[in-house]
């Protein structure tokens, strides 16, 4: 079952993944997701598991515009970010790896370490019998999930999402 | 109804006329910014994952090494070698290498952005553009990697914060303290989704502009614009860019200058900013003044008015990284460098320096770093027991005089009296 993680407000990308523990600091074989949440909290990368879930505070990812920090997540496994509100670039460099994020507070209804059910397509959690109902994401969101990403999306669709041309 | 600058430029940018917040937009860059730290991702991502061969345009990329400039180890000297080559093998027109700078003076310095562009980087401090009125935005390695291979990008057009400034500083205040306390009203979250538009600063120079340009990320802003009025001649004011006074903002503030005091931000978030008067007495074992936000050539002048005749504190370090080449040669010139150095400060090689904790002055433990830049996130300039306080190059300077946090008013009064003495 996946697991809670929560975290507060306002975690930066800074705290996801120190810049001295860049890929470009690291060596060549070295995989960002050791450094997921190193310093900010230290047990996260080495517990946690692949559909795990983050529940956040507002603000989630402000700062720096490294896709590092939400890609060192998504090689970790984590199934979705749940936060009142995202930091414009993180949210859409989350977009583009394929990582759902969805705009909802839910920190009264979880506890760090719970044990939870969660699927996805239905925005539905389930905690110790009780459902959290996620509100619905856009539409052109739900498609970039699907194809795993920006990437994948555009090479399929010759296009960006929520657009025409 | 009139228009913001960010609907005018994303309208611009996208051949159509009537935008408005809230529509989705793609629009053709005029620029795309990529620096040392992610090129190597974005090159991989541009040719492996999108299948590209080549760039768009090579003369609309610019490419930059400062973010470890120069290379620390031997694997990032590696990797800048890997740009450089993949430049010359792309043909791209603008590398700017080692020493040039940081990219958003640099990028101005050299013509490249100019008023109404619109201009994508792999930095999350490309709000900076907004110093010349350009709508610069931050992005990841696959936003700017589809930006290469397309010449495109999409938006969802904004609304807009509008700041507005009336009056002057005081002596000792300075465009900082306005920036801190922009943050302290609007909070780190206060323009997410958003632009910011930032009036009544006529009287700046454009890398004065740069601190509220680039603070602009620091509100959570996709582009911070200051108002186009009062640029000089080398940046020319396309006639559909203009002040349009029934624009639609989704808040306006004000600040009165003439009553401004020196703002500091307190460890560890940016809009945790208070009053330097509200502050007790902080020691301090850094002072360091550089960044894209306040290591230009005004900062370098304005800490050096301050610290002429006068020592650093007994064991306190001054590190200076100007943000240009441009802004170095041009304190070498005048003895603004001279100053600093009598008074014990050191100069480093003109990027990003420590701001990204990963060279030339990286913090110890407990360690306390009064700071000109942007970001005093825990561990952001090193280790994350480190304290960084973010103020203005005037209270750098009469810290670094001082050794603890100080009102440059209290440095310059020590002057006046001993002038008088």
């Amino acid at each position: 079952m996946p697991r809670i993680w929560v975290f507060g407000n306002d975690v930066n990308t800074d705290q996801m993944v120190p810049g001295r523990y860049a890929p470009y600091m690291l060596g060549a074989n070295d995989d960002v997701r050791r450094y997921a949440f190193i310093e900010a909290r230290p047990d996260f990368a080495p517990n946690v598991q692949t559909g795990d879930l983050i529940i956040a505070g507002p603000n989630f990812g402000c700062g720096s515009s490294r896709e590092y920090a939400p890609l060192a997540l998504k090689r970790c496994g984590v199934g979705a970010i749940i936060a009142p509100l995202f930091a414009r670039i993180f949210f859409r460099n989350a977009l583009n790896l394929g990582i759902p994020c969805f705009t909802a507070d839910i920190r009264e209804q979880v506890a760090d370490g719970d044990l939870v059910d969660f699927d996805l397509a239905a925005g539905l959690i389930t905690n110790n019998g009780s459902q959290i109902q996620l509100p619905p994401p856009e539409g052109w969101m739900r498609e970039v999930w699907a194809e795993g990403g920006i990437v994948p999306f555009y090479r399929r669709h010759g296009r960006f999402p929520a657009t025409g041309a | 109804m009139g228009q913001t600058f960010a609907e005018q430029i994303l309208g611009h940018a996208s051949g159509r006329s009537d935008v408005q917040a809230g529509d989705m937009v793609v629009v053709n860059v005029d620029l795309v910014m990529m620096h040392d730290s992610l090129s190597p991702s974005i090159i991989e991502t541009l040719h492996n994952e999108l299948g590209a061969e080549r760039v768009w345009d090579r003369d609309k990329v610019a490419v930059v090494i400062d973010h470890v400039a120069p290379a620390a180890t031997v694997r990032q000297a590696e990797q800048q070698q890997h740009v450089r080559r993949w430049v010359a093998q792309q043909g791209i027109s603008h590398l700017f290498d080692v020493g040039r700078g940081i990219s958003h003076p640099v990028l101005i310095e050299e013509g490249l952005v100019q008023p109404g562009m619109l201009v994508v980087g792999s930095d999350s401090h490309s709000t900076g553009y907004g110093a010349a009125a350009a709508f610069g935005s931050g992005m990841g390695t696959t936003d700017i990697a589809l930006a290469l291979a397309t010449g495109q990008t999409w938006f969802r057009v904004p609304e807009t914060v509008r700041v507005n400034a009336v009056g002057n500083f005081q002596p000792g205040v300075s465009v900082k303290d306005f920036g801190l306390w922009a943050a302290r009203t609007l909070r780190a979250d206060g323009a997410t989704y958003q632009s910011v538009e930032w009036h009544g600063v006529d009287f700046l120079s454009w890398r004065e502009r740069m601190t509220l340009a680039t603070l602009s990320i620091e509100v959570g802003a996709k582009a911070g614009i200051v108002a186009p009025t009062g640029l000089g001649s080398e940046h020319p004011v396309p006639a559909w860019l203009r002040v349009e006074h029934d624009a639609n903002y989704s808040r306006v503030v004000e600040c009165d200058l003439s009553t401004l005091e020196p703002q500091v931000s307190v460890p560890h978030y940016v809009d945790n900013v208070v009053d330097l008067a509200e502050l007790g007495r902080v020691a301090v074992d850094v002072v360091y003044l550089g960044t894209c936000t306040n290591g230009h050539y005004e900062d370098m002048a304005a800490a050096a008015s301050i610290l002429k005749g006068r020592r650093l504190a007994p064991n306190l370090r001054m590190i200076v990284v100007p943000a240009s080449s441009e802004s170095l040669h041009r304190a070498a010139s005048d003895g603004t460098l001279a100053t600093l150095i009598a008074a014990g400060a050191t100069i480093g090689t003109p990027g990003c320096g420590a701001c990204i904790g990963r060279h030339m002055g990286v913090l110890a433990p407990h360690e306390v770093c009064v700071f000109t830049g942007n970001r005093n996130f825990r561990g952001r300039m090193g280790s994350p027991g480190a304290n960084i306080y973010l103020a203005s190059p005037e209270v750098a300077a009469a810290t670094a005089i001082t050794g603890y946090i100080t009102h440059p008013r209290n440095v310059l009064q020590s002057t006046e009296q001993a002038v008088f003495a």
